[in-house]
């Protein structure tokens, strides 16, 4: 089945924040920052921007009714600055205008003092001066200080890997406007309707059922929205409650991007200990994850990193220990794997330097080590339905490894100025909150009495066809035609209480929130049926929008059954709720098993270096992906392309800067690059992996929207391939994204020589 | 102004220097236009721009958010909401087929884009398809999808009348048939729309507006502009028997269509898909490319190494004639009176014995500003000997450089790595690189000497090897 909201898509016509059209009255709101990373606020003087005619107001902390604060997990982050600022782009101020230009103009007139303080910018100096986001935590499996004395080889170093900017193609906003009794209700761009709503509610200082948020759908999300969609929400809230009138922030690209946090720089040391057979016997490492200068998800994202810090290898003695750094950074905060990718990273760094110093190929540790029924994750979940080694060889099979390598060599030895290289990457990914409280959902679901259906869950559709994927659940459950089932907006007022859109699992919990609904309302009809057509229920089956009974179709139409139903004063509508069975955690003890069930898959990639510039092209991506029995092969390969690519993104010219004084430099798309349709492999080809998928994921097609992302993680090796193809001097380094500027120096680099003309 | 937006005639006094993506949007309601950037880097704010020239219409994709209004005056400005009909299109349909779309906020100027293509009087081809979305950034899909949904429409697209596109896509039900009636209706217009700018003086002046609405969108957009984009004595490409005249209003796009000036370069699309991109390409101007002064202008580098002068003009005065390498006195400093515009260009033909090369590198190859570029033309003598020489370089200096060591010293030399090699000691005397977003100073020095061997390894393979020169 195609995506139902791609019609609206390539005709204009779906309704994102910015085309809701305007009620009379709407002010706009823009937000004055602070221009400097870390200082105390002397003074701020808001006379000029305040008489600047169209102003009509400006919000600071003391217009706050409620608490100023709008930390998630930690109370820690304050919706705007009152004495002291943390990060460069902290919101100070909101201006409210008669339009948006007014109310940009006014913002350039506000004058600030400030006694300016010393910035940190880096994870390892901010844990070094003891700034911490909460205390450090470690997984342990084995005993790795006792294994180290037992490994033929041991090899150290440090890896780093950079940032990430969400670039959602929509930015950030929320548009909010009053009902009656000052309830409120807000239009936001977020992934988490329940956040903002709970947020608004403790900074307006009023009960959550005051507040009402709805999301039609993101242009656009990839974790950006998770938990830093909630400070527009809030403001516009505030203003609206304050003023009587509509309010609309809508961002704009320089301010979204200066004023949000993204995906974590981390910094990382790592210890890995291997016997003669390849097999890795110990594996130990550190994390400082650069937080920036509040929680935000920070916890959640560093959890993640512990749980994928052995990707999909089996390595029986492991320490992994993590610190949340808090810098002078905005907040940092969900992206796409969620932490997962960078533990990653630091694991496969580990690999290619072992297999440098042992002279093999890193396929060959790899291939050794990958994760089999029967083993123990680091944080105790025991591996079953394994598919590592099944994805891996299959991979080798299918695409021909060995002949792949071949031509790349062959390839190298006959060409001087571009040398190709070629690496494989394995992924292994937990499906579920790994906060498993937040593993649960509601969906809600009216038929009407003309046989129409509509359908509200508290999944946020942002691209990944989570309301396709909803519609096949109540379509496939009733049996009845799709376009019978309409998907309703996100509201908190139909569905409540809900975990953000995120983590993959939003088709997972809220499809099998549905399933539950339907599944109780398809028993009623039955019933139904059977007393019209005085059968038993048993005998009744609801197929192709007809009731069968005793195995053969009768006269009852869906729609027919469905107006019997109503009139025999059936109840219609029904309330789903799913609660992931199985999982648990003891923080404690950082053992349990945390995950429904885990996603597998191997990649082959092959790049070709231009030996004079620097730059690279991408000649193919190849792999074999565990979907389980997808339920969308459509929706769930564009999952796969899209995050391939912006792994690969991330791994090579997605280059966040920021200055020593914690002032973001890459701060616009002319600035900041990402993949454009010549800087995508030229190939990408998708095989799934023949399963029988799995019963904890919805109709046993497994979550997809973050596992692809790591394939991207190859794209540093085989870069690094290919530039030692040319060079053999090159010293290896673990420092993503591999720039062009990078891939240059390591070409050119002698031990002791200087460039000639450097 | 008058002007067309989709079917209707548009007559409005709003701002010339307001943003043609806010009067789509805000002023008439036309929410398919996405806000992605308002800096041209994006393309979801894509909208076609229809120009009528000898009784037809020739369409350009442009991003909206760096168009000024009266930049379309007298033209059609077609939106996504003008392409619609009650059934998809085949360009719409491809997407929903292949799932090109995924959260849907790029995607109509995706398919304006493609839209735009189907119109081009060329023959089709799958290059050029993809060539036309080079500016619409897609952060879901990985692309993959919009390749393919391309593939579909270009197969499509094989039965096309080259000659009377417009017809055929009607019948074909590629877009409405108010198409039909565009030529007319501009004809109709013609009169109320002749360009009056290009002579308020005291306005601000205003080309393609592709940096400028990148730099200070806000002190243009409320109120006039002296735009100079559609005056058609800036249009020209003149070739004469030794010399080669560009207008100042000439497009990126303009050379890369024009047969003549492909004829003198041979490597020109190469060259020139690495400027920008195809709406960027389809609305900057040569001399807003010069008097912006970046000191990474890729055209100004191209025209440094062809040893281009400028026509300069105050009004009513007489054309002054400035060497482009003079033109830089600092930063952003430029030899321009107050009421000096730039008229054009002009160089002196590349012959047989002329070889000329750009080389640009940035952190993403296409639709990125360089972190270096260079550029360089050489003559050579009967027996092979660097006769005339002229090397230029970006991102390396407070302007883009015209490198008047390393040419001197090249000049009259024989072409051997030796002497190439001792070359690279000079450009270190030419250029004074920093550290910034685009590159170390390191690298910056590090790669304009790579750039320099690329030039020779690229016009003399047979002589020149990387491993010779490093």
């Amino acid at each position: 089945m195609k995506n139902i909201d791609s019609k609206g898509h390539v005709r204009g016509e779906s309704i994102y924040l910015d085309d809701i059209p305007m009620r009379v009255g709407t002010l706009y709101g823009d937000i004055y920052d602070a221009p400097c990373a870390h200082g105390k606020i002397k003074s701020v003087d808001y006379s000029e921007a305040e008489q600047f005619p169209g102003v009509v107001k400006i919000l600071t902390h003391q217009d706050v009714s409620g608490e100023n604060q709008i930390g998630g997990i930690f109370p820690d982050e304050p919706l705007f600055a009152e004495d002291e600022i943390h990060f460069w782009g902290m919101p100070i101020a909101l201006i409210i205008a008669e339009t948006e230009y007014i109310a940009r103009q006014a913002r350039k007139l506000i004058k600030i003092d400030i006694e300016k303080l010393p910035a940190i910018v880096d994870p390892k100096e901010a844990k070094a001066k003891g700034s911490l986001i909460f205390p450090p935590r470690t997984f342990k499996l084995g005993d790795v200080e006792a294994a180290w004395e037992g490994c033929d080889y041991v090899f150290e170093g440090s890896a780093d890997s950079g940032g990430q900017e969400h670039l959602y193609i929509e930015t950030q906003g929320a548009y909010a406007y009053l009902m009656e009794n000052g309830n409120v209700r807000i239009a936001s761009s977020t992934q988490g309707p329940t956040a903002v709503q709970r947020t608004v509610a403790k900074v307006l200082g009023v009960p959550m059922h005051k507040v009402e948020v709805d999301v039609t759908r993101l242009g656009g999300g990839f974790g950006g929205k998770e938990d830093q969609a909630t400070a527009w929400g809030v403001m516009a809230a505030l203003a609206t409650t304050a003023l009587k009138r509509p309010v609309k922030i809508a961002l704009h690209r320089m301010d979204d991007m200066r004023m949000t946090g993204k995906r974590h720089p981390y910094r990382s040391d790592f210890k890995i200990g291997l016997n003669k057979d390849l097999k890795i016997t110990a594996y130990e490492v550190t994390f400082y994850q650069n937080a920036g200068a509040a929680a935000d998800l920070s916890p959640a994202v560093m959890e993640r990193t512990l749980f994928h810090a052995t990707n999909s290898y089996y390595i029986p003695n492991v320490t992994a220990t993590a610190y949340s750094c808090r810098t002078h950074l905005p907040p940092n905060t969900a992206f796409r794997g969620f932490g997962g990718p960078q533990g990653m990273f630091v694991m496969e760094s580990a690999i290619a330097k072992a297999a440098r110093e042992l002279g093999v190929e890193p396929h060959e540790i790899q291939q050794r080590n990958l994760l089999k029924d029967g083993d123990e994750f680091p944080y105790g979940q025991i591996v079953d339905h394994a598919e590592a080694l099944s994805t891996w060889e299959n991979a080798v099979d299918k695409f021909k490894l060995q002949s792949l390598r071949q031509e790349v060599d062959d390839f190298n030895s006959h060409n001087k100025h571009l040398k190709k290289g070629i690496a494989m990457q394995p992924v292994c990914f937990g499906i579920s909150f790994t906060n498993t409280p937040m593993n649960n959902a509601r969906a809600l679901v009216h038929i009407y009495s003309d046989g129409s259906v509509g359908v509200s869950t508290g999944a946020v559709e942002m691209g990944q066809g989570v309301n396709t994927k909803m519609l096949q659940v109540a379509a496939s459950t009733f049996s009845i035609d799709p376009a019978k089932v309409k998907l309703e907006t996100t509201n908190t007022t139909r569905v409540a209480n809900t975990s953000p859109s995120a983590a993959s699992s939003t088709a997972d919990l809220n499809g099998k929130a549905l399933q539950i609904a339907c599944d109780k309302l398809l028993e009623r009809l039955k019933e139904t049926a059977a007393k019209v057509l005085k059968s038993e229920v048993t005998y009744i089956l609801l197929q192709d929008d007809q009731v069968y009974c005793e195995g053969k179709p009768t006269e009852l139409s869906w729609e027919q059954l469905v107006q019997a139903a109503f009139l025999d004063r059936v109840c219609l509508t029904e309330n789903g709720h799913y609660a992931t069975p199985v999982i648990h955690f003891d923080k404690a003890k950082e053992k349990g098993h945390p995950f429904a069930y885990h996603v597998y898959g191997t990649a082959i990639l092959v790049v070709t270096v231009d030996c004079i510039r620097g730059t690279y092209v991408f000649d193919a991506v190849k792999l074999v992906h565990d979907f389980g029995k997808s339920m969308n092969e459509h929706i769930d390969l564009g999952q796969i392309e899209g995050g391939l690519v912006q792994g690969i993104g991330w791994m090579t010219m997605e280059d966040l800067q920021y200055n020593d004084e914690g002032k973001l430099l890459s701060n616009a798309l002319s600035t900041y690059k990402v993949p454009d349709i010549y800087s995508v492999p030229k190939e990408i080809i998708v095989e799934a992996l023949e399963t029988e998928g799995h019963e904890m994921a919805i109709l046993k097609s497994k979550a997809v929207g973050e596992p692809p992302l790591m394939y991207g993680l190859g794209a540093y090796f085989a870069i690094q391939d290919a530039i030692r193809a040319y060079n053999p001097d090159y010293q290896m380094k673990f420092d993503a994204p591999f720039t062009p500027e990078k891939v240059l120096n390591g070409l050119y680099e002698k031990s002791n020589v200087s460039v000639p003309g450097v | 102004m008058e002007f067309i937006l989709n079917d209707s005639i548009i007559k409005t006094d709003k701002p010339g220097g307001m943003t043609l993506l806010d009067f789509i949007r805000y002023d008439n309601h036309l929410t398919g236009t996405k806000i992605g950037c308002r800096e041209g880097d994006c393309g979801a704010c894509t909208v076609l721009i229809g120009e009528l020239k000898e009784g037809k219409v020739s369409y350009k994709s442009m991003t909206s958010c760096i168009t000024p209004l009266i930049n379309v005056k007298g033209k059609h400005v077609v939106t996504i909401e003008g392409l619609n009909m009650k059934e998809l299109s085949p360009v719409q349909q491809a997407f929903v087929e292949t799932g090109g779309t995924q959260c849907g906020f790029c995607t109509a100027g995706f398919i304006v884009s493609l839209s735009g293509y189907c119109m081009s009087e060329k023959e089709p081809r799958y290059e050029d398809g993809i060539s036309a979305i080079d500016g619409n950034i897609c952060r879901c899909t990985g692309y993959k999808s919009i390749e393919r949904a391309t593939d579909m429409i270009v197969e499509r697209l094989a039965q096309k009348d080259v000659n009377d596109p417009v017809s055929w896509l009607v019948n074909e039900q590629f877009i409405p048939e108010y198409f039909i009636d565009i030529p007319n209706k501009l004809e109709a217009i013609k009169m109320a729309s002749q360009p009056t700018n290009g002579h308020e003086e005291g306005l601000p002046k205003v080309g393609g507006g592709t940096d400028l609405y990148v730099q200070r969108p806000d002190d243009l957009i409320t109120g006039s502009v002296n735009g100079f984009y559609d005056l058609p004595a800036l249009k020209n490409i003149t070739i004469t028997t030794n010399k080669c005249l560009l207008g100042a209003g000439v497009t990126v796009s303009d050379l890369m269509k024009s047969k003549e000036f492909n004829s003198l370069f041979p490597s020109l699309q190469k060259h020139l898909k690495l400027v920008s991109s195809t709406q960027i390409r389809n609305m900057g101007t040569i001399a807003g490319n010069f008097v912006n002064a970046s000191p990474i202008g890729d055209l100004t580098i191209f025209f440094l190494a062809l040893d281009s002068t400028l026509h300069l003009r105050e009004t009513g005065g007489e054309i002054r004639k400035v060497k482009l390498r003079d033109f830089y006195k600092g930063y952003k400093e430029i030899t321009l009176k107050a009421n000096e515009l730039v008229e054009g260009v002009e160089f002196n033909l590349p012959d047989d014995s002329t070889y000329f090369n750009f080389e640009k590198v940035s952190k993403r190859t296409y639709l990125d500003i360089a972190s270096v570029n260079a550029a360089i033309c050489i003559t050579l003598t009967a027996d092979g000997c660097v006769e005339t020489i002229h090397a230029s370089a970006g991102g390396v200096g407070p302007t883009p450089l015209y490198l008047s060591k390393t040419s001197s010293y090249l000049k009259g030399k024989s072409l051997t790595p030796d002497h190439v090699r001792s070359a690279v000691e000079m450009l270190r005397e030419d250029t004074s690189p920093i550290s910034d977003v685009r590159g170390s100073r390191e690298y910056k020095i590090l790669l304009l000497r790579q750039l320099f061997f690329a030039h020779f390894i690229e016009l003399f393979p047979e002589k020149f090897e990387i491993e010779m020169l490093v």
